[in-house]
């Protein structure tokens, strides 16, 4: 394998683990509202965090390119800031994945703590845990397999994005070029080579990922 | 009812196969002018073409793999002969039918001189190119860089589209300040439609000469023999030079 490609490799990893963290801060909360809350706004956030799940990668990176863009609003807030623009950097890149990849660890989790059901809660309340006590207690370690599940589908998601870095990315190497997109480059080049032992690589990867899930996790299969 | 249908369906069949239709792949960057050129050839010919505009790397793995295309028209001339070596198109029928011109575009009406200064000077953020590995347009624009000295500074500013159309997105939301690009991606009327730009001296890179060949799925077809012999006519080459692309 060529420098450039394990460059690609290893950024892709990196961009991956750092994403996977944040989601499962980020995604936790949310999956524990969608889970406990009777509010009418239910239906709106979850159909929120689902989108990605329905709509084209092309869709979400021209939007991302355009809001993060000089003109758009976050791109506007993040200048004022003094942060710069996000297209073409890797935080960009981590913030359009977190969007993308949110569904994948929100939706396990959230199935996890809606399986917990209101009872351990209760008794956990009548023995006067405080709700942040009965949380940590009580509801992450039976949810353990959505975190699980929601953080290896996250993982393996991110590794595979292709359309959003492709619009928001600009091919830098170290920076936004990942595997998927060096992929690309070698088959419009027709160094299918190459092209094979990442493409391979990627097959290989997914398959061991998704038998570590099925393996291990059982109930998976009940929590998505 | 059910027979009446599969009579319609049938019909519908039947009609469709004496309307002869050519596949036809072309280059993403000469998507302008072909949708142009098909009109002139449909009321010309009588024939139909159907258009699939894309990368020309990404159209020799589908001719290679089976895809029926009759005809491409490539972004470079090396794919026809490649796929001419590998009997994959017809030998004898490469010919260049279009010269691509390179030009520095900005959305910003105010950015670019008429001499390119802006290039040396470098007071951007990001100067977006086609990835000179896969597209003919980005190679030119590297070979550009290199001859003006300015190589070197640019380089971490760089941001690479896929192809150039890819390229042009990025410079049209503003992503990247400035981009190299195809001439025929923003003229109107002969000159650059929006924004600023230089056209860049063919003297500064090699030509960009776009190939079209008759693939072998086109062989025997009237309509894509009649296709690749349109393209050298008077009238698809005027549409061609209005788009701002030089002839053989």
């Amino acid at each position: 394998m060529e420098s450039a490609d394990l460059a690609a490799v290893w950024l892709t990893l990196k961009l991956a683990t750092v994403v996977t963290l944040l989601l499962l801060v980020i995604g936790t909360p949310i999956a524990w509202w969608l889970a406990r809350t009777r509010s009418a706004f239910k239906g709106v956030i979850g159909a929120i965090v689902a989108l990605p799940l329905v709509l084209p990668p092309t869709v979400i990176g021209f939007y991302m390119l355009v809001v993060m863009g000089p003109n758009g609003p976050v791109g506007q807030f993040t200048q004022s800031l003094g942060l710069g623009l996000l297209p073409f950097t890797f935080p960009g890149l981590v913030i359009a994945s977190v969007f993308y990849s949110l569904p994948f660890v929100v939706q396990p989790i959230q199935n996890a703590f809606e399986a917990i059901g209101d009872r351990p809660l209760e008794v956990a309340a009548t023995l006067r845990a405080s709700p942040w006590d009965t949380f940590w207690s009580v509801a992450v370690p039976l949810a353990k397999p959505g975190f699980l599940s929601g953080a290896i589908l996250g993982f393996a998601h991110t590794i595979g994005e292709f359309g959003i870095v492709l619009m928001i990315g600009g091919n830098i190497p170290d920076k936004t070029r990942v595997v998927s997109v060096q992929i690309y480059d070698h088959v419009e080049a027709l160094e299918y080579t190459q092209a094979h032992w990442l493409s391979g690589g990627m097959v290989l990867f997914s398959f061991l990922v998704l038998l570590g899930l099925y393996t291990f996790n059982p109930a998976r299969r009940k929590a998505l | 009812m059910k027979n009446a249908l599969f009579f319609a369906l049938t019909a519908a069949f039947a009609l469709n196969g004496l309307a002869d239709t050519v596949q036809v792949a072309v280059a993403a960057n000469f998507t302008g002018p072909m949708q142009v050129i098909s009109v002139l050839f449909e009321r010309d010919t009588g024939h139909k073409a159907s258009l699939s505009f894309g990368a020309t790397g990404k159209f020799y793995a589908q001719i290679t793999n089976g895809a029926p295309f009759e005809a491409l028209l490539s972004a470079d001339n090396e794919t026809p002969a490649r796929l001419i070596k590998e009997s994959h198109a017809v030998a004898g029928t490469a010919f260049t039918y279009a010269i691509g011109k390179l030009v520095l575009w900005s959305a910003d009406p105010k950015l670019i001189d008429a001499k390119g200064e802006v290039l040396k000077k470098g007071e951007f953020r990001h100067i977006a190119i086609a990835n000179p590995k896969t597209a003919p347009y980005g190679t030119a624009a590297r070979q550009v860089m290199n001859k003006l000295g300015v190589a070197d500074k640019l380089k971490p500013l760089l941001v690479q589209g896929e192809n150039i159309s890819q390229t042009q997105q990025f410079v049209v939301t503003g992503a990247a300040e400035l981009g190299f690009i195809a001439f025929s991606q923003v003229i109107k009327n002969g000159q650059i439609g929006t924004g600023s730009g230089w056209v860049i001296p063919g003297t500064l890179h090699d030509p960009i000469l776009q190939d079209a060949v008759l693939l072998a799925k086109g062989k025997d077809k009237p309509a894509a023999i009649a296709l690749i012999n349109f393209l050298k006519g008077e009238k698809a080459q005027t549409v061609i030079k209005s788009f701002g692309y030089e002839l053989h």
